[in-house]
């Protein structure tokens, strides 16, 4: 059988599997927030770096090999997991206590895991433009964090393709592909995947306003 | 907005439509093709580009908003780009882009009320050893000075076209200063197929766009690589900042890299070959065109596929993006280019140089070429040398070549700093400049930036980091993120408003930059570090 | 006896309710330290101190004054409660222009009678953005939530008064 070495512990490995994969078969977890099993791995939001054979890789998108040796939970990791939700947190404008999806946010339980106390740079408090068009369903651009999940679960999964990445750089934006550029021009649905995918609250059903109470929330 | 400029809009979407018709599929060349006929790409045109090609608008808008030689905003009758570089700098750009806002009457990147002119800045465009520089309507200007500012500026006045401005403002210089091994007129019997390849493995070939993998070990696994049509790129997309050699060899050696490139395709059975030009360099279209149409090779095709201001298109598999008419995104890698290439077919991705390298082994330099360089290292290497120095220019030495030896060579004086591989590379400090431009020791696509002891490091530093925040693709966290920082950080310190915790947040971006998707956020701190343990007494003077 | 300060800058007083919230172990605390300037004493400026707690963002020059006189004051500063730590609810003023928000509370808002921006001198003159205090002054220690459980205080002050670093159990740190 072959086996890959993660923080120590020899982990059995399949023919074509990630070291994100072969960590969550054998119940080692590794941060991560844009990679979800039954999409492509992505490889953006780098919360699953890890050191292997001594080089950063991304967990999600590198191929697992016999007899790599894993580092996932070291303090220099753990100092770079901070600093990139640091990161994601001062890009956007995210105020948890205004936000419908607190407490069930993937970023925000990240940053809880990681013990996240501060934002440590300065935030940037970007103007970004939301989207209220669509009767059902909201874009919060602020809390957007590039992981495109939506895009190919509305591509690939939905077959409606409503979403797409625009811009460079800090201007990287999600655009909606209609010609308003808006949501209400597309056949979105509540029901769709693309919603339930958003692991922030960039994408949220309207109508909704703080029905679980604190305490019973996803991550509470 | 005049009549006739809304007569201009209103035909603008019907004309890409034309250009649909007449340049194919490939968005991003329509694209550019569009913004060169009305100085803009329109929500329409993005519409109608997307529609005629059965894409998602966001693909198209992707495109527009990615690449920043396009633009959703019109842009005047002249758009003005001047280069940034922290050498144009060093000859004084900044001081000549305020000249030319001054004489115009405009603010940077708004267009003059009358619709004349937009002027912005752009990066490097390669034109270093004859700087400062500006591209005109993609048009390359180099040898700026006050005097050629203020008549460039009449010009623009006076409306007068492009074709009808004095032919010397347009003359690029290739100056060739050390010819050797490359520029030599190889002739011998042309060797294919498995005895080029070995010959290649003798002669120690390995690719000269920095990263130094083998050539011939490339071309066999394409080859063997299961999947259909190949395909052979060419990368000109030379946009580290401080090299031009690509440039020069386009100019001169262009027959040699098509053989370089078709010897390749023979290799590997492929059709279809891409030469990919970075935009900067559109002037040589003209040329690159002519000397394509009079190829004689039925069983290979090369097409010419030009950038739209994009570094990152530089990094092989995020060239390949664009080939495909995307946003330079780089890949996940593993695939790589040889198994997964072009529409993810097998392709052979090499750099101008080793193609001509290639194909001058072939014609018979294999043995002369393994008897040059080091252990490492065989042959020689194009370096491109600028900066504060006498003879700036191309410069062909055998791999080896101590840094001492450059300077000395291109008449450097009271050196203070001596970058390596452009903003991606080092920074050398006098005691390191017996230092070999090798494999083993400075591994460089061939940028050489001089700084002698007048220059403050921190203007580089600025420079540099603000270069890799405009650059960044935006993929991934630490780089999209991290980038910003650095260079708001470098903006602090060069103001004078700096504070130890900026220097200290210098180091600590290194570790997180290096968890990026790609080279460029890998590398974007490392010469700023450099300049800040080199040249430490330069940054206290902007920290408080 | 240990001298404590605190105070509410651009904040809405949330986070010293929480602290109250400490019921009876608020006894025994006022038991071990003094407090200066504090909503609960009515001191208005603060003396020499060994904690700071400071709730709120920056919004205006007042608070920056506060801030700063903190920071000289307190050998330990601790930012409290979200708005201190990111802004908060006052930072999502930070996409309009300062005219905007000025005509929207005075003059264009709903069931505003008399429309006038106040200019009496005694106001305190607005930044343009609202930012957290760490972009201001240093920062030792930061307490998140809006506002911090009571639980997060008692730590935060249990592991400060007998000098060590304070550390939130995972339980206590949320941001809402």
């Amino acid at each position: 059988m072959k086996t890959i070495s993660l923080d120590g512990a020899m982990v059995p490995l399949a023919e074509g599997q990630t070291v994100m994969e072969c960590a969550l078969a054998a119940n080692i977890p590794i941060p991560h927030l844009c990679y979800l099993p039954g999409f492509a791995p992505h490889g953006s939001c780098r919360l699953c770096t890890v050191k292997i054979d001594g080089r950063f890789a991304s967990a999600c998108t590198q191929p697992a090999m016999e007899g790599q040796h894993v580092e996932i939970d070291t303090e220099e990791l753990r100092q770079v997991r901070l600093s990139l939700l640091r990161m994601l947190f001062v890009e956007g404008n995210h105020y948890c206590p205004a936000c419908e999806k607190s407490g069930s946010c993937r970023l925000q339980k990240a940053a809880y895991d990681e013990g996240m106390l501060d934002l440590h740079y300065r935030p940037w408090y970007p103007n970004r433009q939301m989207d209220a068009s669509h009767p059902d369903v909201l874009i919060d651009r602020d809390r957007c964090i590039f992981c495109e999940l939506c895009v190919k679960a509305s591509r690939d999964v939905d077959g409606k393709n409503i979403f797409g990445i625009s811009g460079r750089g800090i201007d990287t934006r999600l655009v909606v592909n209609s010609k308003s550029g808006l949501l209400a021009d597309t056949d979105i649905s509540a029901q769709d995947r693309a919603v339930e995918v958003c692991p922030v609250g960039a994408i949220l059903v309207k109508g909704r306003g703080f029905e679980v109470p604190i305490g019973k929330r996803l991550y509470d | 907005m005049t009549l006739a400029w809304d007569k201009k809009m209103a035909c603008a979407a019907e004309h890409a439509d034309l250009l649909i018709e007449r340049m194919g599929n490939n968005p991003l060349q329509i694209l550019i093709a569009t913004q060169k006929a009305f100085n803009h790409v329109s929500d329409d045109a993005i519409c109608r580009v997307a529609s005629a090609l059965g894409l998602p608008l966001s693909r198209i808008l992707g495109d527009v908003e990615f690449y920043s030689f396009l633009s959703r905003e019109p842009l005047g009758t002249y758009s003005v780009l001047m280069s940034d570089s922290i050498t144009d700098w060093m000859l004084g750009s900044r001081e000549l882009f305020l000249r030319l806002c001054g004489n115009l009457g405009v603010s940077p990147r708004v267009m003059r009320h009358d619709g004349l002119a937009t002027v912005g800045k752009t990066s490097c465009t390669g034109m270093c050893d004859q700087g400062p520089a500006l591209l005109v309507n993609g048009t390359a200007v180099a040898n700026l000075s006050d005097d050629r500012i203020d008549a460039i500026s009449r010009l623009m006045e006076k409306r007068i076209p492009l074709a009808a401005w004095p032919d010397e403002y347009f003359h690029v210089e290739s100056n060739i200063r050390r010819r050797d091994w490359l520029f030599q007129d190889w002739r011998g019997p042309i060797l294919e197929g498995e005895a080029l390849l070995q010959e290649m493995t003798d002669a120690g070939l390995r690719g000269r766009g920095g990263a130094g993998y083998p050539t011939a070990k490339k071309w066999a696994s394409c080859r063997d690589a299961p999947g259909g049509e190949r395909h052979v790129v060419c990368n000109a997309d030379e946009g580290e900042p401080g090299t031009f050699k690509d440039r020069v060899l386009l100019q001169h050696c262009a027959g040699r890299l098509f053989e370089g490139m078709a010897l390749c395709a023979r290799i590997i059975k492929a059709k279809k070959g891409f030469l990919y030009v970075r935009g900067e360099y559109r002037y040589l279209e003209a040329h690159l065109e002519a000397l394509l149409a009079a190829r004689r090779d039925a069983d290979f095709e090369i097409e010419l596929h030009w950038g739209a201001g994009a570094y990152i298109c530089g990094e092989e598999s995020a060239l390949l993006e664009s080939i495909e008419g995307k946003r330079g995104i780089p890949r996940v890698r593993p695939p790589f280019p040889v198994t997964f290439g072009v529409h993810g077919m097998p392709t052979v991705v090499d750099n101008v140089e080793t193609f001509c390298a290639a194909a001058a082994i072939a014609a018979g330099g294999g043995r002369e070429f393994r008897s040059l360089g080091t252990a490492e290292s065989c042959g020689t290497k194009l370096l491109s040398v600028s900066g504060d120095c006498a003879r700036p220019g191309i410069y062909e030495y055998s791999f080896g070549v101590s840094v001492d030896r450059i300077l000395e060579d291109c008449g450097a004086g009271n050196v203070l700093a001596v970058q390596v591989g452009g903003a991606a590379g080092n920074c050398l400090d006098a005691s390191e400049f017996g230092r070999k431009i090798c494999f083993e020791d400075l591994p460089t696509s061939g940028s050489v930036m001089v700084f002698d002891r007048s220059r403050d490091m921190r203007e580089a530093a600025l420079n540099f980091s603000r270069f890799f925040a405009h650059e960044s693709c935006g993929f991934c966290t630490p780089c999209r993120v991290g980038t910003e920082i650095l260079a708001q950080a470098m903006e602090g310190i060069s103001a004078g408003r700096g504070s130890g915790e900026d220097i200290a947040e210098i180091g600590n971006l290194g570790s997180i930059l290096r968890a990026s998707h790609c080279g460029l956020g890998q590398s974007a701190n490392r010469a700023v570090l450099d300049m800040l343990r080199k040249f430490p007494e330069h940054f206290e003077r902007g920290v408080n | 006896m240990i001298r404590l300060a605190t105070c509410s800058l651009a904040g809405c007083f949330g986070c010293h309710m929480s602290f109250l919230d400490m019921d009876e172990k608020f006894l025994a605390l006022v038991e071990r330290v003094e407090f200066d300037r504090s909503p609960f004493t009515d001191i208005k400026s603060v003396g020499k101190c060994d904690i700071g707690l400071v709730e709120g963002g920056l919004c205006n020059e007042e608070n920056l004054a506060a801030l700063k006189e903190f920071r000289e004051n307190c050998s330990i500063l601790v930012a409290v409660g979200a708005c201190a730590i990111n802004g908060g609810i006052p930072a999502m003023r930070n996409r309009f222009s300062m005219d905007e928000c000025l005509a929207e509370a005075y003059l264009d808002g709903i069931g505003i009678e008399n429309p006038q921006i106040p200019a009496d001198p005694e106001l305190p003159v607005l930044l343009k953005k609202v930012c957290p205090v760490h972009e201001a002054v240093r920062i030792d220690y930061f307490l998140p939530g809006c506002p911090p459980p009571a639980g997060a205080f008692e730590v935060l002050l249990e592991a400060l008064l007998k000098g060590e670093k304070p550390v939130l159990p995972e339980k206590l740190i949320h941001y809402d």
